[in-house]
């Protein structure tokens, strides 16, 4: 489910979440006061230790080469005690000492190296304490999150969804902080390689204070994420976030019904849940495979090949496993008018009429839910090696049919390959293809959903455009006209000079098009869908489109520089500074050449 | 009645007995101001320092500074001491004792201000 949620609804938080103090200063304490607690005893033991060897030492006589008896003054002691307490040792200053002074230097000597020892022992033990080192790296994290100066969103839950979207995010050149609560995954963050710094916290996010040290109040923070694999946590984020920050986009997973529809009431943008995200993709795929072809398109990382859209048939299906997903595809798959066979193990889950039950990795339960008839089996058991069983048993059964499996797993991404399946359905791979065009790019969110309400004629049409544009999956990027995000392009629209068609040349030839296509303009806060090229353009005026990355900066540049623009608005090359000075200065002089012509010419007469 | 308590108003306020024994007496005369009493006021006035680190209070904060202070000082009296003794060779003449034990009065009035905080925090915990 997908859906925006009602505006009238007042916010209103779960006991226990409510954040009742100041969440500006980082929750997570100050490590040198910290520390200075710590090594409060050890710096009094070694205080004490000292004071009392030098006191001895300054108190005990002793006689010099002439006979005289003399005493250390605190200076020669304070030497002495440093020379010798850090064991370094050095002699008998200024003259050989009395025995009793002997005595006394060697007590002050094993006192103090204890004392030195003792506080040595109790500050590397103080680095080592995990609950100090979980401080230390909870500060640092909160200040390296202050210091960010670009836009970045906080994704909750570093697991399959969670690093499947942050390593999209880091391709994208969007910058993310990751908060999850096992320090296994924090540590797998690092290990990840990624483009960018990912800053990652070990930390519970359903306390407020760990979402402000993320920089939930942060002004370049752009959006939040809760994908953890518990509903309750993505729901304690989601409050959080929209108490502390109600303008902030807040996108959060949840697989129940009763949570999703407390997520939506308080505001939460946006509920994914990834079985019926994917349901209704298999949907789309079945009854309008253009637009499920431009879905996956536009929204796929840019660079990655386009693959051919896949054609699920209509017929007898079979369903093996009947949990949440298994029930979300198979409505789907009724609402698109197929009949269904399912084969489910657990019999409480068994409450369809002719459910067969059993796991569908064995051809007999296969058969006698009817494979042989089916066009199409669903393996959408939450394990992977059962998925493969059940899809290779039918493969062998029959060899035509139509295999969608569900993945549970990225590390099994060869096998997949491998077993080239008819539809692949990886939760994790759902929700991050249906977060980050609502995150990274909203006119991008905007137009998928103004495009499905277009038929499959109309997508059609469309994705062979785009795929005569480019072969691999295109970028998108928007103009925005205005003096400071496209100055050259602003000028000439505010002249009334250019039109949709001008930012689509090629800035080194203007009859020649750039690999882009426009998708939506933006004008008043109104959207027309694919505008016609004639289209003149306004100052305001925001464009998306897609294309390649070589069209993307050639027209970076055109928007950016007047000269260009000029050109290719009008046809005319503007000169340079230098010639336009020059031109100006000859201009200038034969109007002088006739002027005084002219005046010779009055006098003459 | 609580014994850290006692402990640490013992040496706040020893910290500031010490230093005015010190601090007492002719400004340039050296025969007045006893170098064990300065090592004494050193000692002690460490010591609270330290006993005051990690409170995060704002009355916590006021009187780890006001005991800095008193530390610094009072080093700093230490080493022209020092420097004058042993280093220079100058010896303990009017205008050097002067500059000790001025710099120890300095030392005294943050610690008096460490016993006022004191004095305040007792009475507030009293209403």
């Amino acid at each position: 489910m997908l859906g925006t949620a009602p505006d009238s609804a007042p916010p209103r938080a779960p006991a226990g979440v409510v954040p009742t103090r100041a969440l500006d200063e980082p929750a997570v304490g100050n490590v040198v006061l910290l520390f200075l607690r710590r090594m409060r005893a050890p710096l009094l033991v070694l205080i004490v230790a000292y004071a009392v060897a030098l006191l001895g030492l300054v108190l005990i006589p002793g006689v010099d080469p002439e006979g005289r008896p003399w005493r250390l003054s605190f200076f020669h002691a304070f030497y002495l005690l440093t020379y010798t307490a850090t064991t370094t040792g050095f002699g008998e200053l200024p003259y050989p000492y009395s025995d009793g002074q002997r005595m006394w230097v060697t007590f002050s000597l094993y006192l103090t190296v204890l004392a030195w020892i003792y506080a040595v022992g109790k500050i590397i033990a103080l680095f080592q304490d995990p609950a100090f080192q979980r401080v230390f790296a909870a500060t640092r994290f909160a200040r390296r999150v202050r210091q960010l100066r670009e836009p970045f969103i906080i994704v909750c839950g570093y697991g399959e969804t969670g690093s499947l979207l942050v390593e999209a995010l880091d391709r994208r050149r969007m910058r993310s902080v990751v908060v999850d609560s096992s320090q296994a995954r924090i540590s797998e963050v690092d290990l990840r390689g990624h483009v960018w710094d990912v800053h990652a916290l070990c930390a519970d996010v359903r306390l407020p204070e760990v979402l402000a040290a993320a920089g939930l109040r942060h002004g370049d923070c752009i959006g939040l994420i809760a994908v953890t694999d518990e509903d309750a946590t993505n729901l304690a984020a989601a409050v959080t976030a929209k108490l502390l920050r109600p303008e902030l986009p807040v996108l959060a997973r949840c697989e129940s019904a009763p949570t999703a529809a407390n997520l939506a009431s308080f505001g939460t943008d946006y509920v994914i849940n990834p079985f019926e995200v994917f349901a209704r993709e298999l949907g789309l795929a079945v009854h309008a495979p253009s637009q499920y072809v431009l879905r996956e398109w536009l929204t796929a990382v840019p660079g990655t090949p386009l693959d051919e859209p896949p054609r699920p048939p209509r017929g007898l299906w079979v369903v093996c496993g009947y949990g949440r997903f298994g029930r979300a595809v198979a409505a789907e798959l009724e609402r698109e008018g197929n009949r269904l066979a399912v084969i489910e193990p657990d019999p409480r889950n068994a409450e369809r009429p002719g459910t067969v039950l059993g796991s569908g990795t064995e051809a007999s339960t296969l058969e006698q839910a009817g494979i042989r008839e089916a066009v199409g089996i669903v393996a959408g058991t939450p394990d992977d090696v059962s998925n493969f069983s059940i899809g290779m048993t039918a493969r062998e059964l029959k060899s035509s049919v139509f295999i969608v499996m569900r993945k549970n797993r990225r590390q099994n991404d060869i096998l997949f390959e491998a077993f080239r399946p008819g539809f692949v359905m990886q939760p994790a791979q759902v929700i991050a293809t249906e977060c980050l065009p609502i995150l990274t790019s909203p006119r991008l969110a905007r137009f998928l959903a103004a495009a499905e309400r277009k038929g499959d004629a109309w997508a059609n049409e469309l994705a062979s455009r785009i795929a005569g544009v480019s072969d691999t999956a295109p970028e998108l990027w928007s103009v925005r006209l205005t003096p400071t995000t496209a100055p050259a392009a602003w000028r000439e629209a505010a002249a009334d000079a250019l039109r949709l068609e001008h930012l689509l040349a090629d800035p080194a030839d203007r009859t020649r098009r750039l690999a882009a296509i426009a998708l939506l303009l933006e004008r008043d806060g109104r959207d027309a869908l694919l505008p016609e090229e004639a289209t003149a353009l306004e100052g305001g005026d925001a464009v998306l489109f897609c294309g390649t990355g070589d069209a993307r900066s050639r027209q970076s540049f055109a928007v950016n520089s007047r000269n260009a623009m000029h050109y290719m608005a009008t046809g005319e090359a503007t000169p340079g500074v230098l010639w336009a000075w020059f031109t100006r200065r000859r201009a200038r002089a034969r109007q002088a050449e006739r002027g005084s012509a002219a005046s010779s010419r009055s006098i003459s007469a | 009645m609580n014994l850290e308590k006692v402990v640490f108003g013992f040496f706040i306020i020893l910290a500031m007995t010490l230093n005015f024994g010190f601090f007492i007496g002719e400004l340039t005369d050296p025969a007045q101001h006893d170098v064990m009493e300065m090592f004494a006021a050193i000692v002690v006035n460490l010591i609270a320092t330290v006993l005051k680190f990690g409170d995060r209070t704002q009355v916590g904060a006021i009187h780890i500074a006001s005991s800095l202070v008193a530390v610094l000082q009072l080093v700093a009296a230490a080493i022209v001491w020092a420097v004058a003794v042993h280093v220079t060779g100058a010896g303990l003449t009017p205008s050097i004792m002067a500059s000790i034990v001025s710099l120890a009065g300095g030392a005294l009035l943050a610690n008096i201000v460490s016993v006022v905080l004191l004095v305040i925090e007792t009475v507030m915990l009293r209403r």
